[in-house]
């Protein structure tokens, strides 16, 4: 039973990593209605820029609580620029272009973030200084749960819920809800939309930095080409759980992370990935929007 | 010409960009000593070339928009297409495509293996470019796990000479054919998806295609691959290796001619135009009575008969396949390809292999950059031109009274 819950607690630590980042995704694919293929390299920043500043920080010797603040901050504010500069770079000029432009500029972007930080930094896997301390009242749990996964699912739970309260309470939330309603309309209503877009960036990109930040002091080391599979899975979460939908991405970033763990723990883990697109192609023949996505109707 | 106003303008987009390098480009830890390199030089040539890029950018993008405003007012016409239009006239058409032909045809004699070596790829992403030209440029469905087609023909052919023995010729068609059928059997139950969903399926069918490769050591040897796959004979004889390459490359041709050749009968065709029509508007095409399902069935089978074919040369040119070489780069490199020629274009298509895979590769001085330039091209490609660089012209009927 212990391994049951071990499995089980694991695969809540991924799905909860795999949310933030997916986060990012639904909340531009609702806007504007684009995937961001980028997106898995601001995560990869992300975890980048906390590596060098966190490491800086504990060369010249700060204390720890400190070096835990400032990395977090850093790495939240650069990854929010690096997102609102590839928006406006890339994608900003293509609003009006064919579906398949901003799409291409998007794997463009991939491609350049993650050679750009290659050459910058290093090609080579990096250690990772476990930020998180370990808990003394967690030590007969450990079998189960360490307190890295706690310390994760606590600031994934607190981050949705904080985005949530966000959305549905604030101006800005309201006016982000209606520029994916109808960007013309919320136009009309003297919604800057331009600025609600960069926002929507700016938001995806520093929850993204955050699982970057909580994933690597989690596995304890980090390189130039995990944000790839990361934002590949992430993406599919939210696929499965309906894309553009938010409550639809945690749910299926959940059950992404939960069917990876329960598949490598029971029956192989060599095919971890398979099992995530098998169920992630499963879902979509039975419901080719998603899980919470609405199907719509075209009218001609 | 320049303002004080873009100056301050450029001087703040240089400042961002400084800010925002910091940290990466900057900063570099040595974890083992505990050291710290601080790399100035690195963020003052990223504030002036940003600066630079600015300026040039702006003065562009003000002469396009002056240049579009005038044409809108009618003082100037619209000259580009008439200047150009000689390109479009049959005579030079023929003459161009006869150049090209004799150029090919003479190309072993004129250079070393080596760069023999290299257009054999890059004929190889003619054909691949071709076949995928079909599914996203000519019916619309994004496909981003084009690749998974290619990894089954170079395995088929791998898998049947090692274990019966069969020879290049033979699995040329059944290569062909196996892809095919993987493309219906992917084709099926993405028939009701579209768009996004589309495109993320057929990638997660790419990367399961790929894991399978990698994993299952009994079948496909994992991530060791499969050596010593033979080139292609020609009755038995004995060649040299040089012979054997100017051989395959010869072959290649004759590939790429035959693909141009069906893929320009197909579009043309009524399956051609179902296609057309089904990557215009679903709805009114169902409405004019074409099977959706049958159409977009053979889109996919045919195009990835076409990356099985390319698939078991590229297995016969290496002499040695691994899973790595057919990973989800390789599918975006196809997709650029497309999408950077023009899609639906079949010169389109045939210039963007040539740019994206020879370009490169005479770039290998710079062999660090090269990535990081392709990615930039990416994007100033969509920004400036997303039409690619020869635009799909549709071919229109004109009334003679």
């Amino acid at each position: 039973m212990d391994y049951f819950f071990e499995l089980l607690f694991s695969g809540l630590t991924r799905g909860s990593i795999y949310a933030l980042i997916a986060l990012g995704y639904t909340m531009v694919y609702g806007i504007i209605g684009l995937i961001n293929f980028a997106h898995g390299e601001i995560y990869m920043i992300g975890a980048f820029t906390a590596l060098v500043v966190s490491s800086v920080l504990s060369i010249y010797g700060l204390p720890l609580l400190a070096i835990l603040v400032l990395t977090v901050l850093a790495a939240t504010v650069w990854a929010a620029a690096y997102g609102f500069t590839v928006e406006r770079l890339a994608y900003r000029p293509l609003r009006n272009a064919p579906r398949l432009s901003p799409l291409i500029s998007a794997i463009g972007m991939s491609i350049f973030l993650q050679n750009f930080v290659l050459l910058a930094q290093t090609s080579d896997f990096q250690p990772f200084p476990n930020l998180i301390p370990q808990f003394a009242f967690m030590e007969p749990y450990a079998a189960i749960i360490g307190s890295t996964d706690l310390i994760i699912l606590t600031v994934a739970a607190l981050m949705m819920i904080l985005l949530t309260l966000t959305i549905k309470y604030t101006r800005t939330g309201q006016a982000m809800r209606a520029t994916a309603q109808d960007q013309k309309m919320a136009l009309l209503v003297g919604i800057n939309v331009d600025k609600i877009i960069s926002i929507t960036f700016i938001i995806g990109s520093a929850l993204a930095a955050i699982g970057g930040l909580l994933i690597a002091s989690h596995i304890g080391q980090i390189n130039c080409s995990i944000g790839f599979i990361a934002g590949i899975k992430a993406f599919t979460a939210a696929v499965l759980g309906g894309i553009g939908s938010i409550p639809g991405a945690v749910l299926g970033s959940f059950i992404l992370g939960l069917t990876e763990a329960f598949a490598t723990g029971y029956v192989s883990s060599d095919y971890e990935d398979v099992f995530a697109f098998a169920l992630l192609v499963l879902i979509l023949i039975f419901r080719p929007a998603g899980l919470l996505g609405k199907a719509t109707i075209e009218k001609v | 010409m320049i303002a004080l106003k873009d100056i301050r303008n450029a001087i703040g987009i240089g400042l961002w960009f400084m800010f925002l390098t910091f940290p990466l480009l900057v900063i570099k830890v040595n974890p083992v000593e505990k050291t710290v390199i601080w790399r100035w030089n690195n963020m003052l040539l990223i504030g002036a070339a940003s600066f630079v890029a600015y300026l040039v950018s702006h003065i562009i993008l003000r002469r396009r928009d002056a240049r579009q405003k005038r044409i809108r007012q009618g003082s100037e016409q619209i000259t580009t297409q008439s200047n150009l239009l000689f390109l479009k006239t049959p005579k030079f058409l023929l003459a161009l495509s006869c150049t090209g032909l004799l150029f090919a045809l003479v190309f072993p004699a004129l250079f070393s293996t080596y760069q023999i070596n290299i257009m054999i790829t890059a004929l190889m992403y003619v054909v691949l470019g071709l076949g995928l030209n079909i599914v996203v440029g000519v019916a619309g469905l994004l496909n981003l796990g084009y690749v998974a087609f290619y990894a089954v023909g170079a395995y088929t052919y791998a898998l049947l000479h090692l274990h019966f023995g069969l020879g290049f010729w033979a699995a040329l068609p059944i290569g062909g054919l196996l892809s095919a059928l993987f493309g219906i059997l992917l084709g099926f139950p993405v028939l009701r998806l579209r768009g996004d969903y589309l495109a993320i399926v057929t990638l997660g069918f790419g990367e399961i295609i790929r894991l399978i490769l990698e994993n299952w050591n009994d079948f496909s040897k994992g991530p060791s691959g499969i050596s010593n796959i033979p080139r292609p004979g020609f009755f038995g004889l004995e060649m040299s290796l040089e012979t054997a390459i100017i051989y395959l490359y010869y072959l290649m041709i004759c590939m790429v001619l035959f693909t141009i050749f069906v893929v320009n009968r197909l579009q043309n065709s009524r399956i051609g135009r179902a296609w057309f029509a089904l990557r215009e508007d679903e709805i009114a095409c169902q409405a004019m009575g074409i099977d959706k399902t049958r159409t977009k069935l053979t889109a996919f089978a045919l195009g990835a008969t076409w990356a099985g074919m390319a698939g078991v040369f590229f297995a016969a040119k290496t002499t040695f396949i691994n899973p790595a070489s057919f990973t989800f780069l390789e599918s975006a490199i196809i997709l650029c390809i497309v999408v950077l020629g023009g899609m639906g274009s079949i010169v389109g298509v045939i210039v963007g292999a040539f740019v994206l895979i020879l370009v490169p590769e005479y770039l290998r001085v710079f062999a660090d950059y090269r990535m990081l330039a392709f990615g930039v091209v990416l994007v100033v490609m969509m920004l400036l031109r997303p039409q690619g660089i020869v635009a799909n012209v549709r071919r229109t009927y004109t009334h003679k009274p």
